[in-house]
């Protein structure tokens, strides 16, 4: 699960990194408002920024972050700004739309570094990984000069942790001046704490900002927390941004199943993550195209399965319908009936190919002849994409 | 031979008296393997399917000798579940509980790398290990194995079994089945598995079933070409996958480029590997380059 900007720094700043200040707004005159409060302070910022809160990269690029010096500046820019749809390369062709706009304060900047914590599933511990240069698409540099990126492992039993020496090393590859070290223990401690205690999988600083008089700044962060473990992080489950999820993959999410919305026209409900891929791709071996990736899991309930089904239903480009079943621990007459409960609530108008296996299967396929819907069963999964296909083909 | 399990493994179930627990238990009860126990806290001294409930792994070891665990405590407990098994020391750990917390799960892999830790854990989020005709822990369906000579080894559950029943129709028998698991943190991998199925007598050829994301499949790909001599077929799910759904931003960068299929392939076929785009191609590809 992804959190915007200014949530991160929220909880960034509580484990004792140097967030700077800011006010996140809902309207151009609370942006007034907060413009004017920080600027007023006594030895304040001479600039504030006014940052697009949308959970994508490619910001700044795409127009949604502006800097301001009045009140008043701040006032008309924000108005353009709330309400607008940012397009940058990670949000899609269709965008992203302003809710929420972050008013910080400008930072002097002298020198801009990358630094991220992740896990690393090759190496099974928490990974650093850091770049002398900053506020810049790192992936693009790792990409053309890997060698400028250093990764260093950390676990998760060390005191202090990270160690001293991992502190000093990461310096060592920003070049920092002395006196910004332990700033930057801190920033590394307070990175690692967010895993341990909420359950990130992500935190990525960039850029982490050295001002002019030699301290660390925070000026942009990005924070992702692991899915499976929101159950005893309440607080961080309350970050959930609904705007920022698309319906129906969020509809899915709310039944157990795990949906991702494609461009074709053949809807597919599968169980298991694999075999969800592998039907996409032996669909497109005989050449037609998916219109979407659905994994109804092991040990659904029959109700979810009837979700599913509508799910794919309410997606008006699917022409036909693949349901293509191999259960474990799904057993096949819950899906038939899922399908059957799903066929009585809403008229199934496109073709429909079923290939069920494994647990239970005879009295799926006998639930499914008697219910009298017009099902081609498959043999095979080869059988069932050629089936599809070439029904849909037929139009 | 086989790898792993045989006929003589016997196994307890934790969390056996759970729904999913003990519909599984019961399928591996009636495909013949040995199940000697279950453990849940709290309902310790009753039974279950006819089997004693003990309170910890360390007493249902004591009084039955099980060897193996079948895992399916509730996720917020699992890691605990898989943390009492090694220190008791129990030699197969199969965890088919889905959804544990990363952070737990790499609290377990520092205790399952640990140099005195005698376990070794197939999963989480896995379909379990079978050897067919012997012995079954996990949830596969049974009936469309068959005994013989082929090992199998895949990252998902419902692909291997498509893979076992491609072969199965073709005549040709596994000698043991594993999924090793969809998740990125996992107790035994490709090479570990692989490794295995070398030194085992009776696997003459192996199916390798992998998927996008992660470098698994090429370190894989690289120690087959130099340790092993048995033909291999692999196939490679998400191949027409969109890009970036679910991969972090930084997450790209360790695993560099390399994550796609494309790429895995790739260095798959560099390796001696037969690779086959088409899943429905697994079993009648093996036959074709298989002598047996």
């Amino acid at each position: 699960m992804n959190i915007h900007e200014y949530q991160a720094k929220e909880l960034l700043g509580l484990l004792g990194l140097p967030v700077g200040q800011g006010i996140c707004c809902n309207t151009p005159l609370e942006v007034e408002w907060a413009t004017r409060t920080l600027l007023g302070q006594k030895n304040g910022p001479k600039k504030v920024v006014l940052k697009s809160q949308i959970q994508a990269g490619g910001r700044g690029k795409a127009g949604g972050i502006k800097l301001v010096s009045t009140p008043e500046e701040a006032l008309k820019v924000s108005q353009e700004l709330f309400g607008k749809i940012l397009v940058t390369p990670q949000t899609g062709p269709q965008g992203k739309k302003v809710h929420k706009i972050y008013v910080g304060a400008a930072e002097d900047i002298a020198a801009e570094y990358y630094l991220s914590l992740l896990v690393n599933r090759e190496k099974s511990c928490l990974s650093i990984v850091a770049c002398k240069e900053g506020g810049v698409d790192i992936e693009e540099v790792a990409d053309h000069h890997p060698e400028k990126i250093h990764t260093f492992s950390v676990h998760l039993f060390n005191k202090p942790n990270p160690p001293n020496f991992l502190t000093l090393e990461i310096a060592r590859c920003f070049d920092l001046p002395a006196t910004a070290v332990p700033a930057l223990k801190k920033i590394l401690e307070g990175m690692v704490k967010s895993f341990t205690e909420y359950d990130a999988s992500l935190v990525e600083i960039n850029p982490l900002a050295l001002t002019p008089k030699g301290e660390l700044a925070v000026v942009d962060a990005k924070m992702t927390f692991d899915e499976s473990a929101l159950f005893r992080q309440k607080k961080i489950a309350a970050y959930r941004d609904y705007h920022e999820e698309d319906t129906r993959e969020l509809q899915a999410s709310q039944y157990n199943l795990s949906y991702i919305s494609l461009d074709g026209n053949i809807g597919c409900m599968v169980n298991g993550a694999g075999l969800a891929m592998a039907t996409m791709d032996i669909i497109q071996v005989y050449g037609g195209i998916p219109a979407n990736f659905l994994d109804v899991g092991g040990g659904n309930s029959q109700e979810n399965v009837t979700r599913a089904f509508e799910l794919i239903l309410s997606d008006a480009q699917v022409k036909g319908i693949f349901v293509n079943i191999f259960g474990g621990i799904m057993r096949c007459d819950l899906i038939a009936q899922g399908i059957i409960d799903a066929s009585r609530k809403l008229k199934i108008s496109v073709p429909l190919v079923v290939r069920l296996e494994g647990t239970y299967v005879e009295k799926g396929k006998e639930l499914l002849k008697e219910s009298g819907l017009p099902i081609d069963f498959a043999t095979s999964m080869a059988d069932g994409a050629q089936k599809i296909v070439a029904a849909i083909k037929k139009g | 031979m086989s790898i792993l399990i045989d006929k003589n493994t016997k196994i307890i179930c934790q969390g056996i008296t759970g729904s999913a627990g003990s519909f599984h238990t019961e399928k591996c009860l009636e495909y013949g393997s040995q199940f000697v126990g279950g453990v849940v806290p709290g309902k310790a001294g009753t039974t279950t399917l006819g089997l004693p409930v003990f309170q910890t792994v360390h007493e249902a070891k004591e009084k039955t000798g099980a060897t193996a665990t079948m895992i399916f405590v509730p996720p917020p407990f699992a890691a605990d579940a898989i943390l009492e098994a090694i220190d008791a020391q129990i030699s197969l750990i199969v965890t088919i509980t889905e959804g544990i917390p990363v952070m737990d799960m790499l609290r377990v892999k520092n205790a399952l790398t640990h140099p005195k830790c005698v376990s070794r854990m197939v999963g989480p989020n896995c379909p379990g290990v079978i050897t067919p005709g012997q012995c079954k822990i996990g949830i596969m369906p049974g009936h469309i194995h068959l005994p013989g000579k082929v090992g199998v080894i895949s990252r998902s559950g419902t692909l291997t079994y498509e893979a076992v029943a491609q072969l199965t129709a073709l005549g040709i028998g596994q000698s043991t089945c594993i999924g090793i698991g969809g998740d990125p943190i996992l107790g035994m991998n490709f090479i570990d598995v692989l490794e295995l199925f070398a030194e085992d007598k009776d696997t003459e050829a192996i199916i390798m079933i992998g998927e996008i994301g992660g470098n698994m499949e090429t370190d894989a790909a690289y120690w087959i070409q130099k340790n092993l001599k048995k033909p291999v077929v692999s196939f490679i799910a998400g191949q027409t996958a969109p890009k970036g759904k679910r991969m972090g931003h930084a997450g790209a960068i360790i695993t560099g480029k390399g994550g796609s299929a494309a790429d895995k392939y790739e260095i798959m076929e560099k390796c001696g590997i037969t690779t086959v785009k088409s899943p429905s191609d697994m079993g009648i590809t093996l036959q074709k380059i298989w002598k047996h």
